[in-house]
């Protein structure tokens, strides 16, 4: 069942004057239960996404459900969301105030929404994300803790809540093996004993292989492919999806795309990666007859569906993976 | 990629520590619960124009050795033995020559640096700052320099009029690289530099990267927990745990080859996309990271080690020769093991050694350590 949802998504911003098109229509679901992976490359408009999905920003056009429900944007209704739709931030060290010690940064959440047993809350979260023995960093203040241990104290602050989805922004970049492990671990133990669901925004595609559902691609505001992870990860479709693949550390064949990095005040048109499209650039395009399009022709958004979709001119005729 | 020959720091006969040197480097921070030893006897050497990646996770003392190389740590750290930078010790410089070397000779691109930048400034300008400060460069030409730079890391020439906020977390993190290469350092200190960028970025920094120190024989330290990538941007590794080198030797033979259990966990820690014995099955390493104020006796790994013996909960191994096998016959020019690794599995007979000391929770080094360390 869908809990969480994007229609026709399009968050907007003004960056000196011009339109950022950060979100530029994007349908996305979130089922209970469910792992979603969201991966694109920097400034593609994951975070951007993400928070409008918690309700922090408001989408200039479409809308988000939640339960079948769209948000009401009220401070109150926003309140009684986040408890239910928790941000795992994607930077630690920003988010955690330097004057607040390691119990008070996990206990602020409960505190707010007013929830009984406090220090056993804050000790179980603490523990849950590999805090151990919780009681020990109670005192501790972030500056003397590690990135990896910050961010530990951050997704403690979300399980604190017991929230139904987490919403978590690159939950491991910063983290070394063994905890990226056990926070791996830990959202598919929160799944199968809570049932909770959870998006995870990230641009490690090892980490959706790890513990996604399903991963949905971004590039500049939109989503290019998306699917079960098996089908989408082992043969992407979309050349955008092939690339960041390809520049695993251990494949062989790395495409590195150069090129204008995407910037959403410059949306080009046709297909909007087009200007560093391979396939294109190769001669592919041409050679299937597409290239016309994939220059000029604006691509459909693509719709809300648990099987693979792509948008891709190219993929669309030659059907098979490349 | 040049070919191995031509690679100053995989050259058995490199002057190792051309740029470089560190004997016995330890850290301890004070705090009010106590003193906490984040840097516990570091040695390591670093060749001009060699590249080097520190691994370890999170707490091990990688950015402490790091802040340490340049003296950037806090009041409330203690740094003792000798860090060489260029044969001049750091240790005993002045502020002066201290400010100077950070930016002529070294930068760190630190870790979370986007907090660094100032929010209400435009990028540009605060490119351009260090050279204008260091008087490196007239007006005019700091300008011309703050587009080349900015194109170096990928962004194009008008983002230098765009402020902090306006860039996503990977673009201000390249930003920081560019700033980083402004005043053209002999060496640069990267700590985990690609950690929070998407991978297409991360390509893109590790090849920009590679050039520089290919073409310019600028010197790298890169620190990261991802062995993977240092495995393919670096000419050796060393690995770090508990404040202390547990492996050393050539990327690949650490990567492929780790004779260190730790280094083995790490190395297996990033699961290849398409292998099926991985999916919805993330691997890690058991149990916590150490507390330093807590270290355990013995090998410090001892509590989470696969491979313990009896033994290990006593005996602590130093680094020791780890050449994959001793019918390899080592390289006629090297006096120095390039591999080593402190664990009792590398030791001619781990079985044997020297019995539990009464030295309590004191180190007891088994054997002699190797020689050569990085
Ligand atoms: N408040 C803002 N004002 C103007 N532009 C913004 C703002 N926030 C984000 N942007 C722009 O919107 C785009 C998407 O940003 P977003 O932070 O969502 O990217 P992201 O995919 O999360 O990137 P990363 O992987 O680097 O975190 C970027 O081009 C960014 O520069
Ligand atoms: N300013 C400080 N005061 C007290 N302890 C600190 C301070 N900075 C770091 N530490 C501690 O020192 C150890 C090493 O930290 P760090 O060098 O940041 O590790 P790494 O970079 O490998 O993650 C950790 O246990 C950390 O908690
Ligand atoms: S539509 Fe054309 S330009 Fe776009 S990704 Fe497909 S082949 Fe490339
Ligand atoms: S010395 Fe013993 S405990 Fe330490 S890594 Fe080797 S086998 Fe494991
Ligand atoms: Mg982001
Ligand atoms: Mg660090």
């Amino acid at each position: 069942m869908t809990l969480l949802e994007a229609v026709d998504v399009h968050v907007e911003f003004t960056s000196r004057g011009r339109r950022a098109r950060a979100v530029d229509g994007v349908n996305l679901t979130v089922g209970e239960g469910e792992i979603v992976a969201l991966v694109g490359e920097s400034g593609c408009g994951k975070t951007t996404l993400a928070r409008t999905l918690l309700g922090l920003e408001r989408p200039a056009s479409g809308a988000v459900r939640y339960g079948g429900a769209p948000l009401t944007y009220s401070t109150r209704a926003l309140k009684a969301y986040r408890r239910e739709v928790q941000l795992v931030p994607q930077d630690p060290t920003g988010s955690l105030n330097p004057r607040h010690t390691v119990y008070e940064a996990v206990a602020e959440g409960p505190r707010i929404h007013g929830l009984p047993g406090e220090r056993e809350r804050v000790a179980s979260a603490l523990s849950r994300a590999g805090l151990r023995p919780p009681e020990r960093f109670f005192p501790v203040y972030p500056h003397e803790l590690s990135g990896g241990q910050r961010q530990r104290v951050v997704i403690a602050g979300a399980l604190a809540l017991d929230p139904k989805v987490l919403v978590a922004d690159e939950p491991v970049a910063s983290l070394d093996a063994s905890v990226r492990g056990e926070i791996l671990a830990l959202l598919l133990r929160l799944r199968a004993e809570l049932g909770l669901s959870a998006l995870v925004v990230t641009h490690d595609l090892g980490l959706a292989w790890n513990i996604a559902d399903r991963v949905a691609v971004m590039y500049l505001g939109r989503i290019v492919e998306s699917g079960p992870v098996e089908q989408v990860l082992s043969a992407p479709s979309h050349p955008y999806t092939q690339a960041l693949l390809s520049v695993l550390p251990e494949s062989p064949a790395p495409i590195v795309l150069g090129g204008e990095p995407p910037d959403p005040t410059r949306v080009p048109g046709g297909c909007r990666f087009h200007p560093r499209c391979q396939v294109l650039a190769g001669g592919k395009a041409a050679e299937a007859g597409v290239d016309g399009r994939c220059r000029s022709q604006p691509l459909s958004i693509l719709p809300a569906v648990p099987g693979s979709r792509v948008a891709c001119y190219f993929a669309e005729v030659s059907r098979a993976p490349l | 990629m040049t070919s191995p020959e031509t690679r100053p720091g995989t050259r058995p006969e490199a002057r190792r520590g051309g740029l470089l040197e560190l004997r016995d480097v330890a850290v301890t921070y004070r705090s009010a619960a106590g003193d906490v030893p984040a840097v516990r006897g570091v040695s390591l050497e670093l060749a001009e124009g060699e590249a080097l990646g520190v691994a370890g996770e999170s707490g091990s003392g990688k950015s402490t050795l790091a802040l340490a190389l340049l003296r950037l740590l806090p009041k409330t750290a203690r740094v003792t033995g000798e860090i060489m930078l260029d044969g001049e010790d750091v240790l005993a410089m002045t502020w002066g020559r201290l400010r100077a070397v950070r930016w002529a000779s070294a930068s760190v691109v630190f870790q979370g640096a986007q907090h660094a930048l100032n929010p209400v400034r435009r990028v540009g300008t605060q490119i351009a700052e260090p050279l204008l400060v260091h008087r490196m460069a007239t007006p005019a030409r700091a300008r011309t320099r703050v587009t080349e730079l900015l194109e170096q890391v990928g962004l194009p020439a008008w983002r230098a009029r765009s402020y902090p906020h306006e860039l996503s977390g990977g673009q201000r993190q390249r930003v920081m690289i560019a700033m980083a290469l402004a005043c053209e350092p002999q060496l640069i200190i990267a700590d985990e530099p690609t950690t929070a960028l998407d991978v297409m970025i991360q390509a893109q920094v590790l090849t920009l990267i590679r050039s520089l120190i290919a073409g310019r024989g600028i010197s790298l330290i890169m620190i990261s927990h991802d062995l993977s990538v240092l495995a393919a941007t670096c000419d050796r590794l060393a690995v770090m745990y508990a404040g202390r080198l547990v492996e050393t030797g050539p990327s690949r033979e650490v990567f492929t080859g780790a004779r260190h259990p730790y280094s083995r966990a790490l190395a297996e820690a990033f699961p290849t996309v398409g292998d099926f014995a991985s999916r919805m099955a993330p691997r890690g390493l058991g149990g916590d990271p150490p507390d330093p104020m807590r270290l355990p006796g013995g090998c410090s790994f001892h509590p989470r080690c696969p491979v313990a013996l009896p033994s290990c909960a006593w005996r602590d191994v130093e680094l020791w020769p780890a050449d994959r096998a001793p019918e390899e016959p080592a390289s006629p020019a090297s006096s120095a093991p390039s591999h080593t690794a402190a664990c009792v599995h590398v030791l001619p007979d781990p079985e044997a050694g020297p019995e539990p000391e009464t030295t309590g929770e004191d180190e007891t080094p088994a054997g002699r350590p190797a020689k050569e360390s990085a």
